[in-house]
């Protein structure tokens, strides 16, 4: 495999990572909200702020991974998106910063003040929005590249139904991948209130998420018909992921087996983000720049690989002893010892 | 209207002047906090058992801002320096990658720590939980100073035409700048944080509360104080021995060094006159410069003259490596008093003399700030050093800003966030520590007062 075949399937898996991991977190956050306005906060906040406490540090330095592997191994693409997306991507830095730093807060009350859940809130759906515009712009068409000179279009952007379709795609997703997650772990507390509650949630977003991923299928065909073509190469992806769903849809339904179900449904946007990644390529920025455009040095490349490994040796197994603790550890999701 | 490259330097300034104090007190907290719980479970002492706890607690919302500031800069280098990105990034990806690996690692086992504090049957295992957290935070310190070592000497490739090549990652990643910047960094974050802590107990102690827990708190810190200042003091005067051989430009325009000679004089204080080059008010210290700069006394130390007028750094720089040196020298110098009339009265002497006497806890307190102060200093003196270049040598701060519009409303945009986030860390954490004071605390543990 080439090296910038690698690179970019680090930074997609990393990706992928942040997807799930935020999705989780910005739902939360939603959620919380959600039940503070319809008065069934009491059912559900407590399993979020269980889940959330000891692993919210954990979500931001996915995305610091991805940014950075762009960086190292597509220092072209970094510079043209660097310039097209800083009011974009400061607005989104803003956002999730004030988020980040409401943390520090939760832990000493504010989660009962209304004004801190609506900001929480709305910030978790705002935040996804606003990244998944960044993932729009990749399509081309939203931006332009004259040499040096590279500028983001806000106006067709804007005018773009395309685009629109993503935020919708992204605000579902966000909400039905947390709701899944978090009846999963409602239910390993034997909390039947908030397991109940939350994989209503879930089914209220499922149709959605899926309406609009169909929705973003067509919309992509008048955008950019090539991305499209290649998309219906390998539909057998796109194929797979609506058949995890189903499955995922199927147990939540019968109201069995939401662990499973939360592994469907990873498995339904693995499939999807994959697929969507590969059908994108060799374009990182259609038209301007392929994959070819990265790394060329050996000695960075095998450095980075080497990093890489080195760095997931030791992060697995620390990963799996916080799930340990948190997650698959029943006393500590049913009683929650400690500080 | 200010030019782009000015906004560009200024919004990187605020973000990364703020981001610095956060950073420091991730990297040298842990450290404390460990050394601590250490303490209290060897000697079985509760009240260090509550220190450790207690600095944890107000750790963790000092490194929620970290975290986030430290978002901010990542993505900021790519919007605001795409230029250098571009360029360098073939090169700094590997150090920045292992950095991240590095504060992941340490936030994992943050999670794991604060969650567990009384989950284990053995104490000890609680303890242990804290060592990956020193190494993930020393590490995170370690490679993103390398990152700036490599900005300051680089190496490890060739430019060609604009695009490097022959990339040698590890020769990059330990260039000479590495070794005296990484451990100036890190003696400057624990003796910081010392201050910081020592401050804490010593605030207390002013106000009259005589609990031993204060008094143990401020003794532990200070005297880690002396030993962080003393170590300090000798790294800072390796990195002036680095700095005369690797970047005379910086140390001369630090000193107001304009002609290269032998004897080289230190020039304390003073104001230079921009236009002719006149220092004023300046006090002169003979040799000491020589002394500094190569160890001996008659050593010839390079002067600006050797450069060219458009590679000198700004020459304000003076004025921040003074306040550098001196707030250092205060830090010095309270730690040494300290612990002297510690040893004395340990001996029975000096008992005339009050250890809690108001005025001196007073000027404990100081160094608080002061650290914090002098490290900013000596960061903006580093930094400031090396302009005209991003990359010494190689690449102009000029040629690497971006060229997108609507920099100053980011600026502006940035300056309300860390206001904010600055208010919101404060008063979190004063509203934190006042609600549960540690008598209550020790009280509700059954610890015996």
């Amino acid at each position: 495999m080439e090296l910038h075949e690698i690179g970019v399937i680090i930074a997609w898996v990393f990706l992928y990572g942040y997807l799930i991991v935020a999705s989780i977190d910005f739902g939360a956050g939603f959620f919380s909200f959600y039940a503070k306005l319809t008065r069934r906060d009491h059912i559900i906040n407590k399993i979020i702020e269980r889940y959330l406490s000891p692993v919210w540090e954990v979500t931001n330095v996915f995305l610091i991974f991805f940014v950075y592997a762009v960086i190292s191994f597509f220092p072209d693409v970094a510079y043209v998106y660097g310039v097209a997306l800083l009011v974009p991507g400061s607005i989104a830095l803003v956002l999730l910063c004030i988020r980040g730093s409401f943390y520090a807060f939760a832990n000493y009350g504010a989660r009962k003040n209304i004004y801190y859940l609506f900001a929480y809130g709305v910030s978790g759906l705002f935040i996804p929005a606003s990244l998944a515009t960044l993932m729009t712009v990749s399509e081309g068409g939203f931006i332009s590249v004259q040499g040096r000179n590279v500028e983001l279009l806000i106006g067709a952007l804007v005018r773009s139904p395309y685009s629109w379709v993503v935020v919708f795609l992204a605000l579902t997703s966000v909400l039905f991948i947390s709701a899944s997650f978090l009846s999963y772990y409602a239910d390993r507390a034997k909390d039947v209130d908030a397991g109940d509650l939350l994989r209503k949630f879930a089914l209220y977003n499922s149709l959605p998420t899926i309406f609009f991923s169909f929705f973003a299928f067509f919309t992509l065909r008048n955008h950019n018909p090539e991305h499209f073509e290649r998309m219906l190469d390998m539909s057998w992806m796109f194929i797979a992921s609506l058949g995890c769903f189903l499955v995922a849809l199927a147990l939540y339904i019968q109201r069995k087996w939401y662990g499973t179900a939360f592994i469907f449904v990873m498995l339904q946007f693995a499939f999807a983000f994959f697929g969507y990644g590969r059908s994108h390529l060799p374009y990182l920025l259609y038209p301007h720049l392929t994959i070819e455009s990265g790394v060329t040095s050996e000695a960075m490349g095998a450095a980075l690989i080497a990093a890489f490994i080195g760095g997931l040796l030791l992060l697995i197994p620390s990963l799996y002893l916080l799930m340990r603790l948190f997650i698959f550890n029943a006393d500590y999701v049913q009683r929650g010892k400690g500080s | 209207m200010l030019d782009q490259i000015v906004l560009a330097r200024l919004l990187t300034f605020i973000t990364l002047g703020f981001h610095i104090i956060f950073a420091t007190l991730g990297v040298g907290m842990p450290l404390f906090i460990s050394l601590a719980e250490l303490i209290g479970l060897r000697k079985k002492d509760p009240h260090y058992h509550l220190l450790a706890r207690r600095w944890a607690r107000g750790y963790v919302i000092t490194v929620a801002i970290g975290v986030v500031t430290g978002t901010c800069i990542a993505l900021q280098l790519v919007f605001i320096w795409p230029g250098f990105m571009q360029v360098a990034g073939k090169v700094i990806g590997l150090p920045l990658f292992l950095e991240t690996f590095a504060f992941f690692f340490e936030a994992i086992f943050l999670g794991v720590y604060l969650y567990t504090w009384d989950r284990f049957k053995n104490p000890w295992l609680h303890w242990v939980l804290s060592i990956p957290i020193i190494i993930g935070s020393v590490g995170s310190a370690f490679f993103i100073t390398t990152v700036n070592a490599f900005m300051n000497t680089p190496q490890g490739f060739t430019l060609a035409g604009g695009t490097i090549t022959q990339i040698d990652p590890w020769l990059a990643m330990f260039n000479p700048a590495t070794p005296s910047k990484v451990a100036h960094v890190l003696s400057s974050a624990f003796l910081t944080v010392s201050f910081v802590l020592a401050m804490l107990a010593a605030f207390h102690l002013y106000r009259s509360k005589r609990h031993v827990y204060y008094k143990k708190a401020l003794h532990f810190t200070m005297v880690l104080g002396l030993i962080f200042s003393l170590a300090n003091t000798f790294i800072g005067d390796l990195s002036g021995k680095f700095l005369a051989e690797y970047q005379p430009e910086k140390l001369a325009a630090g000193e107001w060094h304009f002609h290269t000679e032998e004897r080289a004089k230190l020039i304390v204080g003073g104001i230079l006159h921009p236009d002719t080059l006149q220092v004023e008010f300046a006090l002169g210290v003979p040799f000491a410069l020589s002394i500094l700069a190569k160890g001996t006394p008659d050593a010839t130390v390079i002067g600006l003259d050797q450069f060219p007028r458009d590679q000198w750094p700004p020459l304000y720089i003076h004025y921040f490596f003074d306040l550098m040196v001196g707030l250092g020298t205060y830090l010095l110098v309270i730690s040494i008093v300290y612990v002297i009339v510690t040893l004395a009265q340990k001996r029975g002497k000096l008992m005339r003399l009050t250890k809690w006497n108001r005025p001196f806890l007073a000027l404990i307190m100081a160094g608080g700030p002061f650290a914090v102060l002098a490290m900013e200093c000596g960061w903006i003196y580093a930094e400031v050093g090396r302009q005209p270049w991003i990359l010494r040598g190689y690449m102009r701060t000029s040629e690497a800003a971006t060229q997108a519009a609507y920099l100053p409303e980011m600026l502006i945009l940035f300056v309300l966030l860390y206001a904010f986030l600055g208010v919101l860390v404060v008063t979190v954490l004063i509203r934190l520590f006042r609600q549960t004071p540690p008598e209550m605390e020790l009280e509700a543990k059954k610890i015996i007062l």
